[in-house]
């Protein structure tokens, strides 16, 4: 098995785990935990892609490397973007729950997310 | 391949918004109302020098980014499809800024409020991506311009900071980016297949295989977790209803079009022989399923935006529904053809109707002080520019009248009967009535004589209710987009046959919104006993309201998101 091929499949059990993590986490921390995970085992799948397709010569492709700085950028905005809103979230009702299936409802009663 | 001339045209629809959203972070305050101000006839101007330089060459319009061309550099490309959505968008938003002048204007001499200007900064910043959406050549360009459109999108939901639309902005964006992953999941697994991202190079190299399977299957499922059609719709009603009128009407109207818009790029450019019929009866199939509980759930709603937002999850349904119409006679090759102008004529008619019906709800809003459907009585009395727009925002979508709309339906219809897919005729001809449905039901509130007098009527902005009302004339305008057309497809809109068909269109709106509507209709000061059947339909209209709220729970849509990819993928190797 060459070492492509191992960090293929150690990404596709990362992307497996978050992927998990994203379905049964009800905790919105959690869940954008859960999309990292999930973003790191592409990200890596691309290195692979990457390590595969090296030219001769070269160690690798580089241009999946340009784009994975890139992917990496807009994953890393996207965090900041959930966790800022997750925060003022907290500020605004003193709970970080995101059930809010009934709107109509009273929403009293303790969160016990 | 080369820059055409015009080309920089392309450069400057995307550089413009997003210059003036920098500038305007700059100089801070009141003044990105200015900006915005500058920067929208701009924009507008740019579209429009697009579109005849497209008519004046006849052919795609190029960009190549630093002189490099693909594989090793980038191309922006705008065909008809994109500089038709490019202008559509241009229109709409420029609409919207005229509306929001009022409710996000600065006074002088008042204190400066963030809202004002994150939303002037923000509309620009949509723009900007939108069109990056329509000109991207290559499909990682097209990630970060769609990752660029959530971003821009998701703080418009919470512009007021409430709780509850920090909520909604926090499950938009969470479900958002669980959809662009498995989108990007796509782009890198072609990638590593055929070594290359720019669309014209892969629709060359693509071929029916395993991999470009699962590639369709994740990309599909990923951008329709965005544009939020049925199952997959838990983040929109929140998110739509609760945002300021100015602020939903873009996000309804415009920001789901993008990764729409995205879905047709995919399927009719770049693996046009990849996608097999049975995975479009899929596709169209879920149109189906949001057009008929989008509609019913809307006929449910207390509130007016409400209203509005899940009538616009049964709107998408119908811009999926021609897709298997598209295919060609032996139904292995997507092609472009008049199903594919139907939908797009669908979309652009969509986009400034529903931008219009979400201003007229916001008007309403702003002048009762609460949208309560039941209590709409006399509103038609008081604000007459506001309950007429959405009268005739109402009949484009319905698609009855001459609108675009029932231009893209009599295309749509053909392609229907020309391919022998009788049931997709079913599903265009019964769609009408739904919406009827829920457009009767409001204005047969909003035209209702007063119990009492309106306690007080707040005066709304002339200019935001002509914004709204030209919006929903256009949409209505665009019935013009058939002149080209061969003459047999539209006969005499006003022939009796035609007429007819009007007609029961509207008998069958007023009975659904008759049966299903939260308050009995015409019940106000007697005590009025339902009928069997009222009784019957009202437990239809409740399970399907029960059942909306279920699959819009956080696991049962993700596991959706999963099951569709699989059934896709699967769909996509049994042909």
């Amino acid at each position: 098995m060459s070492a492509a091929t191992v960090f293929g499949l150690c990404a596709a059990a990362l992307i497996g785990i978050g992927l998990y993590g994203l379905i049964v986490n009800p905790h919105p921390l959690r869940k954008i935990l859960a999309f990292n995970v999930i973003g790191s085992g592409v990200f890596m799948l691309f290195g692979a892609i990457a390590r595969r397709g090296a030219a001769a010569g070269m160690g690798g492709d580089p241009v999946p490397q340009a784009l994975l700085i890139t992917g990496i950028v807009v994953a890393f905005s996207a965090t900041a973007l959930a966790v800022a809103l997750l925060l003022r979230l907290f500020d605004e009702t003193g709970s970080v729950t995101l059930a809010s299936e009934a709107p109509d409802k009273v929403q009293t009663g303790t969160d016990d997310a | 391949m080369l820059t055409t001339p015009g080309g920089i045209l392309l450069v400057m629809a995307v550089l413009v918004p997003f210059v003036g959203v920098l500038v305007g972070l700059m100089l801070g305050g009141r003044h990105a109302q200015h900006v915005a101000a500058l920067t929208l006839p701009a924009g507008l101007a740019i579209a429009a020098g697009l579109a005849a330089t497209l008519l004046q060459s006849g052919d795609t319009v190029v960009y190549l980014l630093g002189g490099w061309a693909p594989p090793l550099g980038i191309a922006l490309r705008a065909d008809t499809l994109s500089v038709v959505m490019m202008l559509a968008v241009a229109v709409v938003i420029c609409g919207i800024g005229l509306y929001a002048r009022s409710d996000f204007g600065s006074v002088a001499g008042a204190a400066e409020a963030r809202a004002p200007f994150t939303f002037w900064l923000l509309l620009l910043a949509v723009w900007g991506s939108l069109n990056l959406v329509f000109v991207s050549g290559d499909l990682f360009t097209l990630y970060v311009a769609l990752e660029l459109l959530t971003f821009s999108a998701v703080p418009l939901v919470c512009l007021d900071g409430r709780g509850d639309t920090l909520r909604a902005a926090l499950r938009y964006l969470l479900f958002a980016l669980a959809g662009s992953l498995l989108y990007l999941l796509g782009a890198v697994l072609l990638y590593g297949a055929y070594g290359t991202l720019d669309i014209t190079l892969l629709a060359e190299r693509i071929r029916p295989e395993p991999i470009a399977w699962t590639v369709v299957a994740l990309m599909t499922v990923g951008l329709l977790a965005k544009t939020a059609l049925f199952p997959l719709h838990l983040w929109l009603p929140p998110a739509h209803a609760g945002a300021p009128a100015a602020a939903s009407a873009v996000l309804s109207a415009l920001v789901i079009k993008g990764s729409w818009f995205l879905v047709v790029r995919l399927w009719f450019d770049v693996m046009p022989g990849v996608v097999t019929l049975s995975a479009a009866q899929l596709l169209a199939g879920l149109g189906a399923a949001a057009i008929v509980v989008g509609s019913v759930v809307a006929l449910r709603q207390e509130r007016l935006k409400l209203l509005v937002a899940y009538s616009t999850i049964a709107q998408i349904g119908y811009l999926f529904l021609m897709f298997p119409l598209a295919f060609d006679a032996v139904g292995s090759t997507l092609e472009h053809g008049a199903a594919l102008t139907g939908g797009l004529l669908q979309a652009v008619s969509h986009a400034t109707a529903k931008a219009a019906m979400f201003m007229a709800a916001g008007l309403v809003y702003a002048a009762l002080g609460h949208d309560r459907i039941a209590d709409l009585a006399g509103t038609a009395r008081a604000m007459p520019i506001t309950v007429l727009t959405f009268a005739l925002a109402g009949l484009a979508l319905m698609g009855v009248v001459p609108s675009g709309a029932y231009v893209a339906k009599k295309l749509l219809l053909d392609a229907a009967d020309g391919s022998g897919q009788w049931w997709w005729t079913m599903v265009l001809q019964g769609g009408a009535v739904f919406t009827a449905g829920y457009v009767v039901l409001v204005l047969a509130n909003a035209l209702r004589r007063p119990s009492a007098p309106l306690p007080s009527v707040k005066r709304v902005a002339r200019l935001s209710e002509f914004a709204a009302l030209a919006l929903a004339v256009c949409s209505l305008l665009l019935a013009f987009s058939a002149l080209p057309l061969p003459g047999k497809l539209i006969s005499n809109p006003l022939a009796p046959a035609e007429m007819g068909a009007t007609l029961l269109v509207f008998l069958g709106g007023a009975a659904l919104a008759l049966g299903l509507s939260r308050r009995p209709l015409f019940a106000d000061g007697r005590t009025a006993t339902d009928g069997p059947l009222r009784r019957v339909s009202v437990a239809v209209g409740v399970a399907f309201e029960q059942a909306d709220q279920g699959i819009r729970r956080w696991p049962a849509a993700t596991l959706g998101l999963l099951a569709l990819a699989a059934l896709f993928g699967w769909l996509l190797k049994a042909h």
